[in-house]
């Protein structure tokens, strides 16, 4: 049994149908990699996953499993128990998820307590020290007493993945984790999360719309284009032999370091 | 940095403006200073295309907004037409900005979207005086076809354009005055990628054209590397590494372009190829230390590097490194 399985997933905003017969299938360990341009649905199919789908929208078809159990059934409660437990997410800007006004340590305490309500303070406390540890922030004592404007994006973004590995969670979703990012940063969180998943052997979906870093991160690419997968696959395949002119159109508009100049 | 001046290496293109010693501090309230820009020399060459990439925080935006005197210059001079334009005030100041346009990063923001797409792309024209109120149609017409756009999107607004489209909107407003200089500041990169290289190919296309320069400053090494001729790449508000000739694809010595380089993500890259990852973040550009901005983080810092800033001197012709490690 895979631990997650989408099958013909479609969402719709209102009356209006924005994603459709979505499949893909994950197991733990495993890497899937997202990518399209804005607008094409990728976000959204993960947001779905989460079960939480802003405004309107709603899964309008198919169905989700997650250990074989369908996710489209639970309630708010069952939400609230797999949401950072079982499965959890880093956006773009893990600065924007943060509340500005209190410090990292006492919103990271809050929700280890909120999640494991018979942890105490202090015990939270280290635990969450100890993760930022884990995620290679420098001095993580001092962050803990910090302001999210006093972190870089890549710090932020690193107390992200901390907060959304705190409960080993078996799927991590990752939402454009470093297109905020300047390219040495990016290649830090990138192999963050690579390390992230061999330490959890969690699964992995990135949405991402470098496909550098597709093809560096994943196992598996999905290629959305209007809310349709237009060609998923092994890595391998989907980069080296696309059969879709959408997949190949993509691959070559990439600037190639060294590749042959606009101007020649 | 008189020989810079003097030596040219973008063929026979002539320079039609010349950065120098650029330096742009700003007073902080707990009386620190930051330097955004430390003694920038550079050349920009008619029809051709200078890049310039760091990571953000290393002053490359400064640099532009120092340029076209959104801000005073704290040091330095910018020659342009014969003379220094950091020194034009009123209408010869006015008369200057008429040769240097701008494309902006974000196409959203950069239009009032109260305006009609025809008012918007002859409104530089109509500030000068150079165009009447019933031409206005036929300009814009023209303009918009330049950059492939369909005329009938004169009577549009903004808001129902692609980003794509947008941008090129934005590309005709800065060509209508006909500049020598379009400073195009991360002007793809809200973007999608196959977008970005329609737009690329859009100014390529143009500059062949009309011969008109372009201050293109990015974040993406591979986009710099194709698109522009001469590469400039800043870190901290300095000048690592300059190249006239080469491209940084081949030719890159400082260990910073390096870092760079290897910290980009190939798309065919092969199956077991690590990543390298330059550690740590730029450090903050208040009260630098003495000695080489890149110290901390270089994989070659020696104890000289500790103790003096290194100059940027010639490896080879049109080719300025500032390492100490580099000879």
């Amino acid at each position: 049994m895979m631990l997650l399985d989408v099958k013909s997933l479609a969402i719709s905003y209102g009356s209006h149908r924005t994603v459709h017969d979505v499949d893909l299938a994950l197991d733990r360990g495993e890497i899937l990699a997202i990518v399209g341009e804005s607008g094409s649905g990728k976000t959204t199919v993960i947001r779905a996953i989460m079960g939480c789908l802003p405004g309107t929208g709603r899964v309008s078809g198919g169905d989700i499993l997650f250990e074989g159990k369908s996710l489209l059934q639970n309630a708010r409660e069952d939400w609230r128990k797999l949401c950072g437990q079982e499965m959890s997410m880093i956006f773009q800007d893990s600065g924007n998820m943060i509340n500005p006004i209190r410090s990292i340590g006492s919103q990271f305490v809050d929700y280890i307590v909120t999640h494991e309500p018979g942890t105490g303070k202090g015990e939270a406390w280290r635990m969450a020290a100890d993760m930022l540890k884990a995620m290679q922030l420098p001095n993580p004592e001092r962050i803990m007493e910090e302001y999210p404007f006093e972190l870089s994006g890549g710090q932020r973004q690193r107390v992200g993945i901390a907060m959304a590995m705190i409960f080993s969670p078996k799927l991590l979703l990752a939402d454009e984790p470093t297109s905020a990012l300047d390219v040495t940063t990016q290649a830090q969180i990138i192999r963050q999360i690579v390390d992230v998943r061999n330490d959890y052997n969690a699964a992995v979906i990135i949405v991402t719309h470098n496909l550098g870093v597709a093809s560096y991160i994943a196992n598996k690419i999905m290629v959305m284009q209007d809310g349709h997968v237009v060609e998923a696959g092994p890595r391998e395949q989907v980069i080296g032999h696309p059969r879709h002119e959408y997949t190949k159109l993509l691959l070559d508009s990439v600037p190639v370091i060294g590749g042959t100049c606009y101007y020649e | 940095m008189n020989e810079m001046a003097q030596e040219s290496f973008a063929g026979k293109a002539p320079v039609v403006m010349q950065i120098r010693n650029l330096t742009k501090k700003f007073e902080l309230d707990n009386g620190k200073e930051l330097t955004a820009c430390d003694h920038v020399t550079l050349n920009v060459y008619q029809g051709q295309t200078l890049g310039v990439i760091g990571e953000s925080g290393c002053g490359k935006s400064t640099l532009v907004r120092t340029i076209l005197q959104i801000h005073p210059a704290t040091e330095g001079q910018v020659l342009f037409d014969g003379k220094d334009i950091l020194q034009c005030r009123g209408e010869e100041e006015r008369q200057v900005r008429r040769k240097i346009q701008m494309v902006f990063q974000d196409p959203t923001a950069a239009f009032n979207p109260k305006m009609r797409v025809k008012d918007i792309v002859t409104e530089p024209l109509r500030n000068f005086g150079l165009l009447k109120k019933e031409d206005v149609d036929a300009k814009a017409a023209e303009l918009l076809e330049m950059v492939e756009l369909p005329a009938e999107f004169k009577d549009r607004y903004p808001h129902s354009m692609s980003g794509g489209q947008r941008q090129r909107l934005g590309i005709a407003r800065a060509l209508s005055l006909e500049p020598d200089i379009i400073v195009c500041d991360e002007a793809t990169s809200a973007l999608d990628v196959s977008v970005q290289k329609n737009i690329c190919e859009l100014l390529v296309k143009l500059q062949k054209e009309k011969q008109v320069s372009y201050l293109f400053i990015a974040h993406d090494l591979g986009l710099v590397d194709l698109m522009c001729h001469q590469v400039a790449i800043m870190y901290l508000g300095n000048v690592m590494e300059w190249l006239e000739a080469g491209r940084i694809a081949f030719h890159c010595r400082h260990p910073y372009s390096q870092a760079l380089m290897d910290a980009v993500f190939k798309v065919d890259y092969h199956k077991g190829e690590k990543i390298k990852a330059l550690a740590g973040d730029v450090p903050s550009p208040v009260d630098l230390p003495q000695g080489c901005p890149f110290q901390g983080r270089c994989p070659l810092c020696q104890e000289i590097c500790h103790q003096e800033k290194p100059k940027l001197k010639k490896v080879e012709p049109g080719h300025w490194v500032a390492c100490h490690m580099v000879k």
